[in-house]
């Protein structure tokens, strides 16, 4: 059952969430470091201002990709919110990524192959566990249909505890937080000049940014789907692991990419394949 | 719309400071002063940004990366020089690897001097900068340009 009102909603509303979570984020990173931090519309502003430079790219095919990755990002996120199937949801979110790959591989500069190299290794680190959290909520509920996953009467995260544990743990790859910032990050932190966004400049980096929301909300509603019997709990539980994100982002220094990748694999194996191993076990007695 | 003023996201570069001006700029990063309230950011690239901070006198071997910095930052842009090595050799600028002040190699708008510059000195330098910012984003899109201040002539050791 595919609702287009959810899409449009998440369409429009997307930006404006993602936007302000970004803008508390800094907030509250800033509190955290003992800091005043800029308002909590920082991020609209970032924007803003990024529309207004100078379009320099150093290869036009940057333009494609580009838009590319906020197409795809916004088309995986409208999907997710139309009740749509969530393996394509998957699929279409690695499609946006490998777009935004692609265009830090177009310009002929050493940071910004290293930081396309790096991506794609976070790619590979998050995936497994982000496709076995989409089978572990098939497993439970027989469809792949968000829309059917959220009419589940129960709570997922009680029967799919380490599923639920293994994707927050992937969520601080895709919320680019530290330790796993490896290819990028946000605030003032830098690695390897800015690794996968070295050189996107001006408005093409207000697209990412903007793109980058959509992935959040989108994100943020996966861990809905966890909660979704009852919306409240849900989001209460949202700002619990945001929180929680922000904690592990200020308190841990960045890893080096091969342990991103082992403990990731490690934990979609452990908690992910396990967790859903036990329910399929159960389910045949 | 004045949203360049609101998120000026800079870059540093220590031309051949002595490393007191760049402790005093990192200084306004820290709690005490925290310029993110502002929201400016210290980015490492040049593509990312609005501000270019420039301290310590130009020598002959990098005054080649500091004009690459400057272009490198799309438009609008301005330059900040902090401490006086940076605003005219201080010092060193009769040293013969020392081309002079920051002016000699890229066009500068505001001049913060001092030795060290105060954070406060830094912040009112960067403050007035996004003023010049702004005015240079409202000639950008008006097509009008706008008066660039002048790249100074190197003067000979022991003055002219």
């Amino acid at each position: 059952m595919i609702s287009l009102v959810g899409a449009v909603v998440f369409v429009l509303l997307a930006p404006v969430i993602g936007g302000i979570v970004a803008g508390i984020d800094r907030k509250v990173t800033a509190h955290m470091q003992g800091r005043v931090g800029p308002s909590i519309f920082q991020p609209f502003y970032d924007v803003g201002k990024l529309f207004e430079k100078e379009g320099a790219v150093v290869n036009d095919t940057q333009h494609f990709y580009v838009l590319s990755y906020f197409v795809f990002a916004i088309f995986a996120g409208a999907l997710f919110f139309a009740g749509g199937n969530l393996l394509l949801v998957v699929f279409a979110l690695t499609l946006a990524e490998v777009f935004l790959v692609l265009g830090a591989y177009a310009a002929n500069s050493p940071y910004s192959h290293i930081g396309a190299e790096r991506e794609l290794i976070q790619i590979m680190a998050y995936e497994p566990m982000l496709l076995l959290a989409a089978v572990g909520m098939y497993v439970v509920t027989r469809s792949f249909n968000v829309s059917d996953i959220a009419g589940f009467p129960g709570y997922l995260v009680i029967l799919l505890p380490g599923v639920f544990f293994g994707f927050i743990y992937i969520l601080t790859i895709k919320l680019r937080k530290s330790p796993f910032d490896i290819s990028t990050s946000h605030h003032a932190h830098q690695e390897i000049v800015k690794g996968v966004m070295t050189e996107f400049s001006g408005p093409n980096l207000g697209f990412i940014e903007v793109a980058h929301w959509y992935e959040m909300v989108f994100l943020l509603g996966f861990v809905f789907l966890f909660f979704a019997v009852n919306w409240i709990v849900a989001l209460i539980a949202i700002i619990i692991v945001y929180l929680l994100e922000l904690a592990i982002d200020n308190t841990n220094a960045r890893v080096k990419w091969q342990l991103a990748v082992k403990s990731s694999w490690a934990v979609a194996l452990i908690l992910g394949a396990g967790n859903i191993a036990i329910i399929y076990l159960l389910g045949r007695v | 719309m004045a949203y360049l003023k609101k998120s000026p996201w800079l870059i540093h570069y220590d031309a051949s400071s002595c490393n007191g001006c760049d402790i005093e700029i990192l200084a306004c990063l820290t709690p005490m002063y925290d310029v993110e309230r502002f929201g400016i950011l210290n980015t490492g690239n040049p593509k990312h940004a609005d501000i270019f901070v420039v301290t310590g006198s130009v020598n002959e071997e990098n005054k080649y990366v500091v004009k690459n910095i400057y272009d490198q930052m799309p438009e609008p842009k301005v330059v900040v020089a902090i401490g006086i090595c940076a605003t005219s050799g201080g010092i060193f600028r009769e040293c013969y690897n020392v081309a002079g002040g920051i002016d000699t190699t890229i066009p500068v708008d505001v001049y913060v001097p001092g030795c060290a510059a105060r954070p406060e000195s830094i912040i009112d330098g960067i403050v007035t900068a996004l003023g010049i910012l702004e005015e240079k984003r409202a000639a950008m899109t008006s097509g009008v340009p706008r008066e660039q201040p002048m790249i100074a002539p190197k003067e000979p050791a022991g003055g002219a």
